[in-house]
């Protein structure tokens, strides 16, 4: 007796859950009718986005968005009948929580093509899962060498990579700033461990001390102890603004008259102002990338309502290439990448072609100088 | 490994240590003081000490301006003075508002101690995420460009315009220590002094500390215990303000998570000196600080945690109550 009531829940239990999946799976088969009904003639083309737009580098992401969208902006308003979106997956920048992320990114069929993804870390850990599926994207940021090493057909970046940037940092050093003994210092994580490596290579016998520091550090006395006990007249930080800004700060608080030079990860008018002026004064902040156009932040503001930054124009070019390739009727993932693979162009951020391991051909890396507290972003020089 | 670099820089390392460790001491106490009350741990108390650091960068860009300049302790000091209580109020009002959002609710249905812990997990990272959402809530009150100074880039660092150069006052075994070192350290005492004086000799103090030994008794003795727990909140607020001021003269910059691994490397001190005991969370904040510059010393930056941590649970398998043992209840605070 007691059996009966209880199948008769189960029983209940099971129906309430089959008419509810019946329900689901109807809702969504004509959402999708519908969808694809609405705009026929060019379908629902999306251009995905994978990297950090919340979390410690949440800033950096916000610059990637902030160029596709300009990109997306211009494209839309030529396009009015055919417009085609943005789909932002936030990472924070986290290889493990990119991961599931990537996974979605291959199932959603409106996506054509991805911008990203951000960070080295990332894109190592989600390569293989957008080469199996065969989606073609184009990094606006992740410069890490091994990336491109992996034999992912369908992975390019827009920027130098760090061997490129370690390389012509080092000639900066030596040639150009004629230090004599140099402390590397990097934050351990892949672009920054990375770019301090190839540094450390370029000055050989130079090197007189490394460290690693933490991302998130806040307080770096042991660091600076041992630069100024090194007696270094250079050092070269692998890593990104935030600690950069601190590290120079305490570093010329201990007495440090040396140059201080770090990389496209430092290179934000933020780094200034963690600095401080005085201290972040006679700082060298290399990027593969020259300045942006006179007129590119302009439009960027006027879409996005704040002002571009680092990776603002390169993830602006990486829109367009996809969006170029939309336009030429490129849309399967096949053709999509051998539209990206012939791709031969000039950009905001400096002429465009990619090699056959994805990685751009030619990549100037440009100087950039801290000068009367303020990071001069329109007049760098180029490293020869 | 690197004991020779330990051995010449030891005035240096060890110093930088005491400053930083200064730091983690203040805020310890909101934690430690927390816990003697409520035996909980606080885990929003992060960020009560997150906004006293951005009260106290924008009380510098209000009365400043944005435009980077250098000062000395000396120069600057009315201003740092009036960022010192803005700092105090807002950690405080912070504190405040944990409290009665976070806690006061739950205690009052008797709720479990569990459910308490997550609610105030919750709020930290409530308001972690407004602090770095800032830009858009002044952006629905259309203040987003009035306000840019303050709210612009949210999720980015904001520093402080002001940077606050250090001064050598004298040599130390080759090390020039800095005036800032010294304000700190000393900071950090005096502060503890007072906190240590009100709880053993004020009638508020004393209601803090029957509350601590015997809710139960206390109340019946005509304790307000929902008044106690706010003091202890309010207390907390205004060290975690004091310990934002010193850090921003220190650092500088902060963020909307900067809370996190300063609250995180607190509570360890809190608990490496005997959680609930305000004299432990002094030993405690100053050991951790010098042990992570030690263990950095020897086996370079990226070991200091592993080594402070390593040290911690060393010092919990032969102490299991922390350096000075658990109380605030106990008179010896």
């Amino acid at each position: 007796m007691a059996i009966k009531p209880q199948l008769r829940t189960l029983a209940v239990i099971a129906a309430a859950g089959l008419a509810l999946t019946a329900c689901g799976s109807s809702n969504s088969s004509t959402a999708g009718s519908g969808g694809s009904g609405g705009s026929a003639p060019c379908g629902n083309y999306e251009i995905g986005f994978l990297g950090a737009t919340t979390g410690p580098y949440g800033a950096l992401g916000q610059n990637m968005v902030g160029g596709i969208k300009l990109a997306l902006d211009t494209y839309n308003k030529a396009n009015p009948t055919c417009k085609v979106n943005v789909k932002v997956f936030d990472s924070q920048g986290d290889p493990t929580k990119a991961t599931p992320l990537a996974t979605q990114i291959v199932q959603d069929t409106n996506i054509v093509a991805l911008v990203g993804p951000g960070f080295s870390g990332e894109s190592l850990a989600t390569g293989k899962t957008f080469y199996a599926a065969g989606l073609p994207s184009i990094s606006p940021s992740a410069t890490n060498v091994t990336i491109t090493q992996q034999g992912w057909a369908t992975w390019h970046r827009v920027i130098g990579n760090d061997s490129a940037q370690g390389a012509a940092d080092a000639q900066y050093i030596q040639n150009t700033a004629k230090a004599t003994k140099a402390f590397v210092i990097d934050d351990g994580s892949d672009y920054g461990k990375g770019l301090a490596s190839y540094v450390q290579k370029g000055l050989g016998s130079m090197v007189t001390g490394t460290d690693t520091v933490q991302t998130g550090q806040t307080d770096f006395s042991t660091t600076v102890a041992k630069v100024t006990g090194s007696g270094a007249d250079a050092v070269f930080y692998g890593g990104y603004y935030a600690e950069a800004g601190l590290l120079v700060k305490q570093l010329r608080q201990a007495g440090y008259k040396g140059l201080f030079m770090s990389g496209d990860g430092s290179e934000d008018p933020a780094f200034v102002k963690a600095a401080g002026a005085a201290a972040a004064d006679g700082s060298i902040l290399s990027a593969p990338a020259g300045p942006a156009p006179a007129d590119f932040n302009t439009k960027y503001k006027a879409v996005n309502g704040a002002d571009s930054g680092l990776y603002s124009t390169q993830s602006y070019d990486a829109a367009n290439i996809v969006l170029d390739a939309i336009k030429a009727g490129k849309t399967s993932h096949q053709d999509m990448n051998d539209f990206i693979n012939a791709y031969s162009g000039t950009g905001v951020s400096g002429p465009i072609k990619f090699d056959s391991h994805g990685d751009i051909t030619s990549s100037t890396i440009f100087a950039y100088k801290v000068a009367n507290g303020k990071l001069d972003t329109a007049n760098p020089s180029p490293i020869q | 490994m690197d004991f020779g670099f330990l051995f010449h820089h030891f005035a240096q390392i060890t110093i930088t240590g005491l400053a930083l460790g200064s730091i983690y001491a203040l805020v310890a106490l909101g934690y430690t003081m927390v816990y003697g009350v409520l035996q909980l741990i606080n885990f929003a108390h992060s960020e009560v000490f997150m906004y006293g650091t951005f009260a106290m960068a924008w009380t510098v860009t209000y009365f400043h301006g944005t435009s980077s300049s250098d000062e000395g302790l000396g120069s600057a000091l009315g201003l740092l003075a009036l960022c010192l209580i803005a700092a105090m109020v807002t950690s405080a009002l912070v504190a405040l508002l944990v409290e009665r959002l976070a806690y006061r609710p739950l205690i009052r249905r008797g709720s479990p101690k569990l459910v308490i812990l997550i609610s105030a997990i919750g709020a930290s990272f409530s308001l972690a995420e407004l602090m770095g959402l800032r830009d858009k809530i002044a952006g629905w009150f259309h203040l987003d460009d009035k306000l840019a100074n303050y709210v612009a880039q949210a999720r980015n660092t904001y520093s402080s315009p002001i940077t606050i150069d250090p001064h050598k006052v004298f040599e130390f075994f080759g090390y020039a220590v800095t005036d800032i070192d010294l304000l700190v350290i000393f900071s950090a005492l005096l502060m503890m002094f007072l906190l240590d004086l009100f709880v053993r000799r004020t009638r508020l103090g004393r209601g803090i500390r029957a509350v601590a030994q015997d809710p139960e008794a206390a109340a019946l003795m005509g304790v307000n215990s929902t008044r106690v727990i706010r003091t202890t909140f309010l207390i907390g607020g205004i060290m975690a303000g004091v310990a934002a001021t010193l850090y921003m003269i220190r650092i500088g910059t902060t963020r909307n998570d900067a809370g996190f691994l300063i609250g995180i490397k607190a509570f360890t001190a809190a608990v490496m000196g005997g959680i609930g005991n305000l004299r432990g969370a002094l030993v405690g904040g100053l050991v951790l600080g010098v042990m992570q510059n030690w263990g950095g010393a020897v086996f370079g930056s990226s070991w200091q945690d592993v080594f402070a941590f390593a040290l911690l649970v060393l010092l919990l398998l032969v102490r299991p109550t922390g350096i000075l043992g658990e109380s605030l209840g106990k008179a010896r605070a």
